[in-house]
């Protein structure tokens, strides 16, 4: 284990400042600042003020890394950091402060893909990842169905959100509801008690020549609009909103849509594990539903812990330890943050 | 290291001279183009990163997302070699170049670009030992600042980008890390220490608090006029 490669990962790409440090597979150092609190009376991440916050938190959060895992700088083997996607200014706070690790300390720098990051973390859970994994990614930022061949080398996208990530419409049924931001955690709470049946929201790209054009895409604006339409209309009849029901019967809609496209893909690519990732991914109906439907179809379910499925810094590292382990070239001094960047690129 | 202007920019200092120093033009590449700058101008110093003892950032004013590449990448580099971290002002840097030249009018004005029809600025006092900031550093638009700072001498692109708005235009255009490095050298060498690495942004992030929930079935309506 001590032969494992020793990798400090940066992460940088929305609110969250992370930096972890991991060997091999072995989590050392999970460290998270984060300014979610800051954009709460905005109602979502602002890029400014997120970008203020990662060059405050950089140097803090980097030391923490470092007294949490015992390991000095100048220790580790390799540096890996979040180059996209991901909001452009956020991601040069971290690519520069990586970029400045690597050099001063002569280390290999690894600029590498957010996304594909948020399959890599779960090797630090549940050990080595299948190959070939189906990976459903689930936040305020994505919605994505990636088909993972080889973590380090190999990976498609097989689908993704047309309009509104599945975090931001629980971002927006929660305002709806006049729940607290962020949505996901408020519209879990309040869906606890009320009845997933009661109403029956539509389900995005799930028939006709939507599924034929959008088999694996996804989409969650006429959801939301449902959602508001159906709100709107009670209030106008001058009656109580029933916030449970809604908020359940909206997280069943969301759930419903997002693991019968992820199966569909595993049957249709003969993949018999799939991973749910990503911020959404903490949502309790998701993991219920998710795991009721992977036994069915008799295929392997993998969900990271909590802490693991939101941004942070260890699972760039994860995945830059994999591409140490597997021999990848390591990334110039030269390169630059790319917000758009495609999941098919694992590194840049 | 500054990455405040549109040049960015890195230097070496020994304590006594300028080494190395080196600067590119370019508004949009400071994350590509700076570590690779610190890594040219060591090599040509012939200095390893360990041999650093401090490392200084240029604090701004300038726009927000080049101006954190350098203090990022100065405070990170210094935590990674054991240095200590320090930032400098982005405009008394360049009013120290000028002195430097020994060409410096007896009071001037740095103007530099903030973009949205706005400079930001600081006022100088130039001595036998250095140049004094008499005021600011502030963000204007020319027009606003007081008829007496337009008058003086400018340096920095203000001139160039305001024609007539400013006295006649002297020294340098941009930030130069080897005037930057110099002044906080004989800071350091006069029993000074560094002010913290932190932005002087001096404008608050543009957000707008959200507003009530609009009606969805209202916006449909708007949708269906048009
Ligand atoms: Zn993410």
């Amino acid at each position: 284990m001590s032969t494992a490669p020793l990798v400090l990962g940066i992460e940088s790409s929305c609110d969250e400042t992370g930096v972890g440090i991991v060997r091999g597979e072995t989590l050392l150092a999970h460290e998270v600042a984060s300014s979610m609190d800051q954009h709460a009376r905005f109602g979502g991440v602002v890029p400014e003020i997120a970008s203020r916050a990662h060059l405050e938190a950089m140097l803090p959060t980097l030391r923490r890394a470092c007294d949490t895992a015992g390991v000095r700088p100048g220790d580790v083997d390799a540096i890996a950091v979040t180059s996209g996607p991901g909001l452009a200014g956020a991601l040069l706070v971290g690519l520069s402060a990586a970029k400045a690790l690597a050099y001063a300390l002569d280390k290999p720098l690894y600029g590498l893909n957010h996304l594909v990051a948020h399959v890599a973390v779960d090797i630090l859970d549940h050990g080595p990842l299948p190959e070939p994994t189906m990976a459903l990614l689930v936040s305020g930022g994505h919605t994505n169905l990636l088909l993972v061949r080889d973590i380090t080398s190999d990976v498609v996208s097989l689908g993704e959100t047309i309009d509104d990530a599945a975090g931001e419409a629980y971002d927006k049924v929660a305002r709806i509801l006049g729940l607290p931001y962020p949505g996901g955690p408020s519209v879990d709470a309040a869906a606890a008690g009320g009845d997933p049946r009661a109403i029956a929201f539509p389900r995005g790209l799930t028939s006709g020549r939507d599924l034929e054009r959008h088999r694996w895409d996804f989409s969650f604006s006429g959801l939301k609009t449902s959602v508001a339409r159906w709100v709107e209309a009670r209030r106008a009849q001058g009656l109580e909103v029933p916030v449970a029901d809604v908020a359940a019967s909206f997280a069943e809609a969301v759930a419903d849509v997002l693991v019968r496209k992820a199966i569909d893909a595993c049957r249709a690519h003969g993949v018999t594990d799939l991973q749910v990732g990503g911020g959404v991914a903490a949502n309790s109906r998701l993991r219920a539903l998710a795991q009721e439907r992977c036994d069915e179809a008799g295929i392997g379910l993998r969900v990271p812990r909590l802490g693991l499925c939101t941004d942070n810094g260890a699972m760039v590292a994860a995945l830059g330890a994999q591409l140490v382990a597997r021999g990848r070239p390591p990334s110039s001094l030269s390169i630059g943050g790319d917000s758009s960047l495609p999941v098919q690129h694992v590194t840049m | 290291m500054d990455t405040s202007t549109s040049a960015v920019t890195a230097a070496v200092h020994d304590g006594s001279a300028v080494l190395a120093r080196r600067g590119v033009l370019d508004v949009r590449a400071h994350a590509e183009l700076l570590t690779p700058l610190v890594r040219d101008v060591l090599a040509e110093a012939g200095a390893a990163p360990s041999d650093v003892t401090h490392v200084v950032g240029g604090r701004g004013p300038g726009p927000f997302t080049g101006l954190r590449v350098g203090l990022v990448t100065a405070e990170t580099f210094a935590f990674a070699v054991g240095a200590t971290s320090g930032g400098w002002g982005s405009l008394d840097a360049m009013a120290h170049g000028l002195w430097l030249t020994g060409d410096a009018p007896g009071r001037f004005v740095v103007a530099t670009d903030a973009r949205r029809k706005e400079v930001y600025w600081a006022v100088f006092a130039a001595g036998p030992g250095g140049v004094v900031r008499e005021a600011g550093p502030g963000v204007e638009r020319p027009a606003d600042l007081p008829a007496d700072v337009r008058e003086l001498p400018c340096a920095g692109r203000g001139p160039g980008l305001y024609p007539g708005m400013f006295g006649p235009a002297v020294g340098p255009l941009d930030v130069d890390a080897g005037a930057l490095a110099d002044a906080a050298a004989r800071h350091l060498s006069a029993g000074g220490a560094l002010p913290p690495p932190r932005p002087d942004y001096l404008r608050r992030p543009d957000a707008v608090p959200q507003a009530a929930v609009k009606s969805v079935t209202a916006a449909d309506g708007r949708r269906g006029r048009r």
